[in-house]
């Protein structure tokens, strides 16, 4: 019968919450790395066993971690993050140059082919690799050398790369975005990069129309339609049909187009899932309701799906990784709130259960779909 | 015979129950002490110390003999109650945020 691992990244630790197909009785796991944030945790499509995690510390930095056997047992493997040659400098929020500096890792993405092949997404924005299982890590520099790299700025939450998108259908293909320059692709594997920000238009900047220096903050591709992008920008829902080559607003009738996640149904690939958030000085959902919103055309018309979710007094944010699909069917949706709730629909979003309610606050969600 | 306390969450880790105990070879230094504890437990790497610069990182501190070592050099010979092994070399977290 076949089986879900949901792999939880929080302020204090990561969490492992296992149930069979029908997604109704949990078994919960952790904390792991207790007292650690863990930005991130992520399986290997090829492996599922060979599971990453990113854990750090103000105290004492930044640990990646590696498990073969889905979570139960970890080891620690390299943590040694060095730009490729002389950093150089970006902007920094008053527009001054400043230099690049690892903080953390925001974002593991494993190989689709190569379960010692992993990518990292790190703070201050760079696109690393380890061929070597997360012993060893390269910067794939020419993301940042590609020319804009020293006009990025930091969005508020530090300047992040945490997105990393691969094509399965060429291997030479990489999507990324980064917080706050925006989004970038590669057709070569990673050693020439090119922005693709055309059609984003975001009020607060200097130049709306910038070809860099849009907040993005979540990019999400059904793997059937890799030239489809869909985008949670900072304000503003986006939907690309030429692998971002340009974008255009779907973002039509929800409450507020501000958000961080955004997700797309594992069987339909116009079908798409957004938490709208009231304002980016006001992080948590509007009118006290937690609202997942539904798409079934591709963007522009959307409805709320609240059977199971609070719709009163609810004030929790969802952070840009912490949503996720497996690919069941029915599919499963999944999200984990600021709150520490983690809420699951094994019916697509028609109805919601709470795996967990207190966990620490929710930083990253994965979903492994076992046979 | 050196004797050093870690933080809790370096301890656990490293899965170390109590005190470190190393041997340095020479005279020990704040940087041979922590050559040889990184050597011992590579996991603890990049977790005291910056990997490319050395520096230590700035929440943490070196205590021995109720001094504060933290801005001694790394290379100056550690007290002599900390190289006959009397006192611990104590590496301390900040006790800040949450």
């Amino acid at each position: 019968m076949s089986q879900v691992r949901v792999l939880v990244g929080t302020r204090k630790g990561a969490f492992v919450l296992t149930a069979d197909g029908k997604r109704e009785q949990w078994d919960v796991s952790g904390p792991h790395f207790a007292g650690w944030e863990i930005y991130h945790v992520k399986g290997s499509a090829v492996d599922p066993n060979r599971v990453y995690a990113s854990q750090s510390s103000g105290w004492f930095g930044q640990l990646i971690q590696r498990s073969n056997d889905g979570g139960k047992t970890w080891e620690a493997v390299g943590n040694k993050f060095t730009y490729d040659g002389v950093p150089g400098t970006h902007q920094w929020y008053d527009g001054t140059p400043h230099p690049w500096e690892f903080k953390r890792v925001w974002h593991l993405e494993p190989s689709l082919g190569d379960p010692d092949t992993v990518y990292a997404g790190i703070e201050d924005a760079a696109l690393f690799r380890s061929t070597d299982g997360g012993q060893t890590w390269q910067e794939l520099s020419g993301l940042r050398g590609h020319g804009s790299g020293p006009h990025w700025q930091p969005g508020a939450g530090g300047m992040c790369l945490h997105t990393i998108i691969l094509d399965p259908s060429d291997p030479g293909r990489i999507f990324i975005a980064i917080s706050a320059a925006g989004a970038f692709r590669t057709d070569d594997g990673g050693a020439t990069w090119r922005p693709i920000n055309r059609g984003l238009h975001s009020q607060h900047i200097p130049d709306p129309n910038a070809e860099v220096g849009h907040c993005v903050h979540h990019v999400a591709m059904h793997p059937s339609r890799p030239g489809v992008l869909f985008m949670q920008k900072h304000w503003d829902v986006m939907r690309s049909d030429d692998a971002g080559d340009s974008w255009k607003e779907v973002s039509g009738n929800l409450p507020t187009d501000f958000g961080f996640v955004i997700d797309v149904h594992a069987h339909e690939p116009e079908t798409v899932y957004v938490v709208p958030i009231k304002s980016d000085s006001e992080h948590y959902v509007p009118d006290g309701k937690l609202r997942v919103f539904r798409s079934r055309t591709g963007g522009n018309e959307w409805e709320a799906l609240t059977k199971g979710l609070p719709q009163a007094n609810c004030y929790v944010n969802v952070l840009r990784d912490a949503m996720a699909v497996d690919s069941l069917d029915k599919c499963g949706v999944y999200f984990g709130t600021s709150g520490g709730q983690v809420y699951v629909s094994a019916d697509a979003g028609d109805s919601w259960a709470a795996i967990v309610r207190d966990l620490p606050p929710v930083l990253s969600v994965e979903v492994q779909t076992l046979a | 015979m050196i004797r050093v306390i870690l933080p809790h969450h370096l301890r656990t880790l490293a899965n170390i129950g109590g005190e470190v105990e190393l041997d340095v070879a020479g005279e020990p230094t704040l940087r041979s002490v922590l050559d040889a504890l990184e050597a011992r437990y590579p996991m603890l790497r990049g977790t005291i110390r910056d990997q490319v610069t050395q520096q230590r990182r700035p929440f943490l501190r070196f205590f021995a003999c109720e001094e504060d070592l933290s801005h001694e050099s790394a290379d100056a010979p550690l007290p002599a109650a900390v190289t006959s092994g009397a006192e611990p070399l104590i590496v301390i977290g900040a006790i800040a945020g949450g």
